[in-house]
């Protein structure tokens, strides 16, 4: 396990970093908020084509650089950081993931070069009404017809499912319960039958749909028969990502908030001089660190194909989480009443954290995954 | 209070109001005529609108009140702090100019207080009121004004000596919110609402009679305020407490509540709204899942525990007793309860939580207390000065040296935003 990055890993990180803040100033995050699409696709254009983003972690077969997912760690990090609207998570991380764990060579030489150049954006959609993700909790049916698939039923909480050219859909064959009968199914995003709509969500900096299926024609994208298998990793994959995310955005908020306490007076001195603001500081950079700590060492685990990457995606999503939570209820609090106001940023990633917080489960969910993993190795 | 005493009180209330209630009569006539009776505002002097009985009455008083269906003065909104500050420390004149529109509801006001550089450190005001002959000349800016855009009167905290020390550098003035040198704009909050004002002054007039109590005095006028804040004196626990009735007077009271509680539309969103914790862990099954079991069970044990330590705190001032370290906690307690909620309220919502308007749960109120609990460990003085307050005057800990004695000049302050 290595526990520091490499110069070139540094290197990449201060080019992906300075992408960010030049392309992702709060100003432009606060117009992208307002819009239908929610991302800027010259900017998206950039990521994929200039910089390589969208295939960082696609094998070169493919398309895309065939790197690992430390590599990736860094690129959502700093995203995380800048908060930068884009269809990364949704299509290069989610979606991706789940081409590359359940396709066959076909579909992946046919879907991931374009997701990699960019021309088209994927999303994955898993959760349900019930707001899980997990294959127990499916209940959108795909029933076979002709050599091809009639998908029924509903999908939510889908990020980026707004603007998605390919939905991979998880559904389940009819009559089946449990982890049995679950496929991924590959939709067009203009395939009659299909809706979408986007959800009104607090965190308008990551857009969200819910998509309808009414007799939507699919394929199936696995061809190991072992679905649930393949979603499992995905959102393994997911959880690391998100976590990485979540650091950056959580180190985003300390930086603010340190440099905030610095200037600003109160009773003849600056806040940062109280006592009760340093500690609050000192604790928040604990848990920072301690987060970072958690959501490397699952990125690293998963770029060596660790076998115990479950409980560690478990415990990375779970730990970060909570930090990132807890930073940005500091931030606010610790920049007074105009940390509530809509024109100071800090709500920004206050609103980022706590969907990071619920999206691929909560961190109660996590913990006992985490456990129950523990007992099963045990 | 003895029961005799006690009865005496409601037989008179309930005569008076059997004889004159009228539930006909137009708004502002009865509350005329609640001020002429002194029913309207019993614990008042009876000088000035009231009868001069013991607080301990009113709930008596209130209960025939509603008893009866009688509609009360305007009791809510800043102009109950407003009066409560006029009547301890306003000369006659002003008392007399202003005290009955406020129990009618004719005039609205705001509180002028907080500043940009001055929250936490409210002392540390730099809103100016310079003399002008005998009149006084007002340059500066204010936040978190509630019901600035429309309110007629405000109380003012502005310095006067920039020389003298920073409490006794300030006073207290009664301003006429109708002048073009006031500009007031909309501040708006991260959960969306907009229930504040930045208000800005360029040249803006105080006559003379205007200054409360004498020039240099306004930091204990102002503490009186805040005293009467702390007390709950602006009414806003009465939350929602209007009468359904059919009548012209209901009718004109619901429209004079709807827009004075308009802008606190999310207030009870921000204490957590914890009574929604139990049917919504019911509602969503979630209250099967052991760990929402001991999260719930937790916030529901430290809200009522919170709720019983205030309850001690006004049982004692009931009875004239002087409270202890209970009455100092509340504000604290109540922010680790909204807290508590928003982490339970995301538990068992999940990601349903993050949904707004008609897509989220309970219609988008879910989201909304995520949104505004951050507000409730800031407003009214954060947590941290709130230790601050219950370390050093309840616990009578040492106190933190001071750094901001001698001309308030010389204090270092922060620089004052451009607009
Ligand atoms: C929703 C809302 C409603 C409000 N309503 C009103 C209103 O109606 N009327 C009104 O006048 N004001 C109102 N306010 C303003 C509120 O009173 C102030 O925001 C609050 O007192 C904090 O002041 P500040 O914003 O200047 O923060 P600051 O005082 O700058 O505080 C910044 C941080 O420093 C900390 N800090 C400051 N001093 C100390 C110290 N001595 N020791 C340790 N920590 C310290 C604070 O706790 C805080 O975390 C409202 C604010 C909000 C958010």
């Amino acid at each position: 396990m290595q526990f520091s990055f490499t110069d070139e890993q540094a290197q990449f990180r201060a080019v992906v970093q300075r992408f960010a803040r030049d392309k992702s100033p709060t100003t432009e995050v606060r117009r992208l908020m307002q819009t239908g699409e929610g991302f800027d696709r010259e900017v998206w254009r950039g990521m994929c084509e200039d910089l390589g983003l969208a295939g960082l972690h696609v094998p070169e077969a493919y398309g895309g650089a065939g790197f690992g997912f430390v590599e990736v760690g860094i690129v959502v990090e700093e995203l995380g950081r800048s908060l930068l609207c884009s269809p990364y998570f949704g299509s290069s991380i989610l979606a991706t993931s789940a081409i590359l764990h359940a396709a066959s060579e076909a579909q992946k030489q046919a879907l991931l070069p374009s997701l990699v150049s960019g021309k088209k954006i994927a999303c994955l959609a898993l959760a349900e009404a019930s707001g899980q993700w997990n294959c127990a909790s499916i209940e959108l049916t795909a029933a076979q017809s002709g050599d091809g698939f009639v998908l029924n039923g509903r999908k939510n909480f889908v990020l980026d499912g707004h603007v998605a050219d390919v939905v991979i859909v998880a559904a389940r064959k009819p009559g089946t319960s449990g982890l049995e009968g679950i496929g991924l199914f590959v939709v067009d995003g203009t395939a009659s039958g299909l809706q979408r709509r986007a959800l009104d969500t607090i965190d308008e900096t990551r857009k969200l749909a819910e998509l309808s299926f009414n007799e939507v024609s699919a394929q199936a994208l696995n061809d190991t028969g072992d679905a649930a298998a393949a979603i499992t990793r995905t959102l393994d994959d997911g959880a690391i990502a998100l976590a990485n995310e979540m650091v950056g955005g959580a180190q985003a908020l300390l930086d603010c908030v340190v440099e905030y306490a610095q200037i600003r007076m109160q009773f003849g001195r600056v806040i940062g001089s109280f006592q009760a603001v340093k500690h609050k500081c000192a604790e928040m950079l604990l848990d920072v660190e301690l987060a970072k700590s958690a959501a490397y060492y699952a990125a690293q685990a998963r770029a060596e194909n660790d076998p115990e990457v479950s409980a560690l995606a478990s415990l990375a999503k779970a730990t970060t989480a909570d930090a990132y939570m807890r930073t940005a209820i500091e931030s606010i609090q610790l920049h007074g009443g105009i940390g509530f106001t809509w024109d100071h940023d800090t709500h920004l990633w206050y609103k980022r954290a706590k969907s990071s917080e619920v999206l691929l489960d909560d961190p109660s969910y996590h913990r006992e995954r985490y456990i129950a993993l523990q007992e099963a190795l045990a | 209070m003895s029961g005799d005493n006690e009865n005496q009180v409601r037989n008179e209330v309930r005569a008076w109001l059997e004889e004159n209630w009228d539930p006909n009569t137009g708004l502002i006539e009865w509350r005329d005529k609640l001020a002429d009776s002194g029913w309207g505002v019993p614990h008042w002097p009876e000088q000035w609108y009231g009868r001069g009985l013991p607080v301990a009455f009113n709930p008596v008083i209130d209960t025939e009140f509603e008893r009866i269906g009688a509609v009360g003065v305007a009791k809510i909104g800043i102009r109950m702090l407003a009066a409560a500050t006029l009547l301890d420390c306003a000369n006659d004149d002003q008392k007399s100019r202003f005290l009955r529109r406020m129990l009618t509801g004719e005039d609205t006001w705001c509180q002028l207080f907080s500043e940009p550089g001055s929250g936490s450190d409210l002392a540390g005001a730099t809103t100016r009121a310079d003399r002008d002959g005998d009149n006084w000349i007002i340059n500066g800016q204010k936040v978190w004004t509630t019901s600035a855009h429309h309110a007629e009167w405000g109380l003012l905290l502005a310095r006067t000596d920039w020389d003298a020390p920073k409490h006794q550098g300030l006073s207290f003035f009664i301003l006429d919110m109708r002048q073009d040198a006031i500009e007031v704009q909309p501040l708006k909050q991260m959960n969306g609402h907009a229930s504040f004002n930045q208000v800005f002054f360029t040249d803006a007039h105080v006559p003379p009679e205007n200054l409360v109590s004498t020039i240099g005095n306004g930091w204990n006028v102002a503490m009186t305020t805040l005293a009467h804040e702390r007390r709950g004196a602006d009414a806003l626990r009465r939350w929602g407490k209007v009468s359904d009735r059919p009548g012209r007077i209901y009718d004109e009271e619901r429209a004079e509540v709807a827009t004075v509680m308009e802008p606190y539309k999310w207030y009870p969103q921000r204490a957590g709204r914890v009574d929604l914790v139990w049917p919504r862990a019911i509602e969503t099954g979630r209250i099967s899942d052991p760990t929402v079991r001991q999260e719930v069970a937790k916030l529901l044990m430290l809200s009522r525990t919170a709720e019983w330590t205030a309850q001690r705190a006004r049982a004692a001032q009931e009875q004239g007793r002087p409270q202890g370290p209970e009455g100092s906690l509340g504000k604290l307690a109540s922010s680790h309860v909204a807290r508590a909620a928003a982490k339970v309220h995301t538990l068992i919502g999940g990601a349903d939580a993050l949904l707004k308007g008609a897509d989220g749960a309970l219609n988008g109120t879910i989201a909304e207390i995520l949104l505004s609990v951050p507000a409730t460990s800031i407003a009214g003085g954060t947590d941290e000065i709130q230790r601050n307050i219950i370390s050093e005057r309840v616990l009578q800990m040492a106190k933190e040296p001071r750094m901001d004695g001698g001309p308030f000049r010389d204090v270092p302050k922060n620089p004052t935003r451009e607009r």
